[in-house]
């Protein structure tokens, strides 16, 4: 089997998955989490591509510790999430740039697709379901959370324990969707389908649904004009999903 | 003689070194409905939260066993573009088609168009019924309902505070609700607890609503807004 389909698959997998927790990001007014992970993500793949081991492996070692810090953060300190994020986005990003070597940069930046082996996209699958049924579960939950703390709290929900869930999903999904559209693109990745969807829906249902399809077409989309044209995946495909986005302008009033 | 459904002793909430509310004592019968009034930053909210568990307290809570206890927050205030129907909110509970008719129908909405609806475009006057009948869905014994900030109108507020007393009537729920409009007292307590961190009175409305109490409730609010920064 030739690189391209395992790609392909991978990209559907990972691009519906982004989409999905894309929604629930948005929701939770957390839309600059993915970007910054993304950049956590950097020195790890940096540092993967260095020592020539896995760069989904390398960056989600480095995910776990950014997670856990903004985490442990959000519970102890009275920071808003933003801030926090917003430091450990450009000291990720610094620390990434002296780690990676120069000539493969532009590879971890905006990803290579054409790098995939039959293991990655097995795993990408396996993964992405799991992150899909794992976030399914708590996603009800998570939407109280962000409605009112309060009520959710009442009905017995443990908001520290879904974000944490949560959070680990997308580190999960960061790490593989760096392999489509690079440490600088993932952000967009999980965050453009969802606005997209977001536009034309009139409840969840649609919005959830949207927002998945969404991702697996732009991936998609950006894989085969990547065929046709030879610039890399990871910025078409971002081209793509925000071309849908302006598209679902029309439906806002 | 009823049973208490709520006992309270010596609740202490400190936010910091800052104390919330300082040694706080009262009882609550089954079927009572109790109002807390008292200045804004008096530990009305608080006291709510200390008794659904959601901050921390010292002191001692006790709810009578297996009470189910319905609560609509003062603050909830969805986005206006969030992409989630009325329904699927009410889905969250996990209850069906004929429940939620009926909990629409307990809070005066029988136009059932409006479970489509996103929950963000409704009047505020609406989304306030809309949460208590997300409260009633589990047919709860209390119902601790904290007031929203001002924000409605006048008449928006005073047909809710008619549609809780309906409520109870029907229901035959323990209330207990929280507010800063001296006026409803009346309409709804059999208890009024007149709250500035510290208790000030306690008792039937009529017996403590006297003039001396409320000016020494409410003095502790004059005296804040009187302080100037320079």
């Amino acid at each position: 089997m030739d690189t391209n389909l395992f790609s392909l698959i991978t990209a559907i997998f990972v691009g519906g998955a982004a989409g999905y927790l894309g929604s629930l990001m948005i929701t939770k007014k957390m839309a600059l989490v993915g970007d910054a992970l993304g950049h956590v993500a950097l020195p790890g793949m940096g540092l993967a591509l260095l020592w020539g081991f896995n760069v989904s492996a390398g960056a989600f070692v480095f995910l776990l510790f950014g997670i856990l810090l903004i985490w442990l953060m959000e519970t102890k300190t009275e920071l808003s999430t933003e801030t926090l994020v917003g430091v450990i986005f450009v000291f990720s990003l610094a620390l990434g740039f002296l780690i990676t070597p120069r000539l493969d940069l532009i590879e971890a930046l905006v990803g290579d697709i054409s790098r995939v082996s039959l293991a990655d996209a097995i795993a990408a699958v396996v993964l992405s379901l799991a992150v899909f049924f794992v976030v399914r579960k708590i996603y009800q939950r998570m939407i109280l959370v962000s409605l009112s703390e309060d009520l959710a709290v009442a009905n017995r929900i443990n908001a520290k324990k879904m974000n944490f869930i949560y959070l680990l999903a997308i580190a999960v999904i960061v790490a593989l969707g760096i392999r489509v559209v690079g440490s600088l693109l993932i952000g967009a990745l999980v965050i453009v389908p969802a606005a997209s969807s977001r536009n034309f829906s009139q409840n969840m249902r649609q919005y959830i649904w949207g927002a998945i399809i969404l991702g697996i077409l732009s991936c998609v989309l950006g894989i085969l004009l990547f065929n046709l044209t030879g610039f890399p995946a990871g910025p078409l495909t971002i081209l793509v999903s925000i071309f849908f986005f302006l598209n679902s302008l029309i439906f806002k009033k | 003689m009823t049973e208490n459904i709520l006992e309270v002793k010596n609740l202490t909430v400190s936010f910091g070194e800052e104390k919330v509310i300082d040694n706080l004592s009262f009882n609550l019968k089954e079927k009572e409905n109790l109002v807390v009034i008292g200045p804004n930053g008096a530990g009305k909210s608080v006291l709510l939260k200390a008794l659904l568990g959601i901050v921390p307290f010292q002191g001692e809570i006790k709810w009578e066993e297996n009470v189910k206890i319905g609560y609509v927050p003062q603050k909830f205030l969805p986005e206006k573009n969030i992409p989630l129907s009325i329904e699927e909110f009410f889905k969250f509970k996990k209850t069906d088609s004929d429940k939620i008719r009926e909990a629409l129908k307990r809070v005066g909405i029988n136009d059932l168009l409006i479970l489509k609806k996103k929950i963000g475009v409704i009047s505020f006057g609406q989304l306030q019924r809309i949460l208590i009948a997300w409260a009633l869905i589990d047919r709860p014994d209390v119902l601790l309902f904290d007031e929203p900030f001002s924000g409605i109108d006048i008449e928006g507020e005073e047909t809710i505070y008619n549609l809780l007393a309906q409520i109870e009537k029907e229901l035959n729920l323990t209330i207990v609700l929280i507010t800063h409009d001296l006026s409803i007292v009346y309409k709804i307590a059999d208890i009024v607890l007149c709250l500035n961190k510290k208790p000030i009175c306690y008792g039937p409305p009529r017996e403590i609503l006297s003039v001396e109490n409320l000016e020494k409730l409410y003095k502790g609010e004059l005296k804040f807004h009187g302080h100037e920064f320079i």
